[in-house]
């Protein structure tokens, strides 16, 4: 796109959210007070009335529970699962030893099986949120061994193993009371609906305003259940990324820079949408277009 | 004769506009340009078209095409200037889009 184009096209966006603006208003003012019980309440009626024919439990699939042929395509899709390497590789890779020997199973409660919804939670010690993603890498930093990239790979076969042994069990994230964890839920809240980049989209642009609707070839996910198919094969990618992935590809599809992967932006951020989501299954691994 | 002086006065402002830019235009232009993209940063906030266009402003002085150069640093900048508009004024109007 040439700059000068970029330019106008920018300053259209701006005029065109401002104008906008009312139409795609949810509701008046809000978020003056931080209440997580009244906004997961709020979150999940509005895509349970915005969807009536969905069963709670079908939003964790997005796409592929938009429509019936998304739907029949899943199904087949599950018949030879595109994630199964991956989460194959996970399985091994979680049980083998680190060089200490120790391993994985020893850094986590239940030895890391069936945990994956309860991450992220907030770490009154630290006084952040903790991602399953950042906990694996702190398990290998703490017995030697050098940390993964968070977005694909090693990380996402590892995470695909954890969902794998959560699958069907409930998200269920904890906010303490602590104003330090009111206070991230807030700030990802915050980041979730602020519009960023130059096409001025927020998160809640394409899967607050228009899940079920097209982006290009691309059907859009309901942001209700959006993180428990995580980590997620997707034929776009050619391989599977995680949710660190999901969001920073995300952001430059905006044309915003992105963070690097678990600053505490997207930290925040995981915390807000997995907490609204709390009730929901998880389903990961999982496999989207 | 007394018609030559105001007619080169006169080629002399039509001519002005086209001169080329120098290299000193350039680098005031990159600079700010730089100075709002790093704003935008500290904003949390940058775009990566003016990333693209201030790599493309470097690229032209480069080769020597300071008008060019001049330009897209110009550019980048008013990318840059928009970013931090947009991060300064989502800092309220995030609230309008929550759902309730």
């Amino acid at each position: 796109m040439k700059p000068r184009f970029a330019i106008r096209l920018a300053s259209a966006m701006f005029a065109l959210s401002l104008v906008a603006m009312p139409v795609f208003t949810i509701t008046a003012r809000a978020a003056d007070k931080i209440d997580p019980e009244a906004d997961k309440k709020a979150f999940q009626k509005f895509f349970t009335e915005k969807f009536p024919k969905l069963k709670p439990e079908d939003f964790v699939n997005g796409p592929y529970s938009m429509n019936e042929d998304l739907h029949k395509q899943w199904e087949e899709k599950e018949q030879f699962p595109p994630y199964e390497f991956s989460l194959e590789a996970g399985k091994e890779m979680f049980s083998r030893p680190f060089k200490n020997g120790k391993s994985y199973a020893d850094c986590f409660q239940n030895q890391g099986i069936g945990i994956r919804q309860n991450y992220p939670y907030f770490d009154e010690k630290d006084g952040k949120v903790i991602t399953l993603e950042l906990a694996l890498n702190r398990c290998r930093e703490a017995n030697g061994e050098a940390p993964f990239s968070y977005v694909k790979d090693e990380m996402a076969a590892l995470t695909a193993y954890m969902a794998f042994t959560s699958r069907g069990k409930p998200f269920d994230i904890k906010i303490p009371n602590d104003p330090r964890a009111l206070e991230a839920y807030q700030k990802g809240k915050e980041y979730f609906y602020t519009r960023r980049g130059q096409l001025n989209f927020s998160c809640a642009t394409c899967h607050v305003q228009s899940p079920g609707e097209r982006i290009r070839a691309e059907v859009l996910a309901p942001a209700l259940g959006i993180l428990n198919a995580m980590p997620i094969y997707r034929s776009e990618w050619s391989g599977m990324g995680t949710t660190s992935r999901r969001f920073t590809t995300c952001n430059s599809q905006i044309r915003g820079v992105p963070l690097t992967p678990q600053d505490d932006e997207y930290r925040n951020l995981e915390y807000y949408l997995s907490y609204v989501s709390n009730g929901m299954p998880i389903s990961g691994p999982g496999a989207r277009p | 004769m007394s018609i030559v002086k105001p007619l080169l006065v006169s080629m002399l402002l039509i001519a002005s506009p086209a001169l080329a830019a120098s290299e000193a235009d350039f680098k005031a232009a990159y600079a700010a340009a730089e100075a709002a993209n790093k704003e935008a940063g500290s904003l949390r906030n940058q775009w990566t078209t003016t990333a693209s266009t201030l790599a493309a402003a470097k690229k032209a002085a480069d080769g020597g095409d300071f008008d060019t150069a001049l330009a897209r640093a110009t550019e980048a900048e008013a990318l840059a200037k928009a970013s931090i508009y947009q991060a300064t004024s989502e800092k309220e109007r995030w609230k309008d889009m929550e759902i309730r």
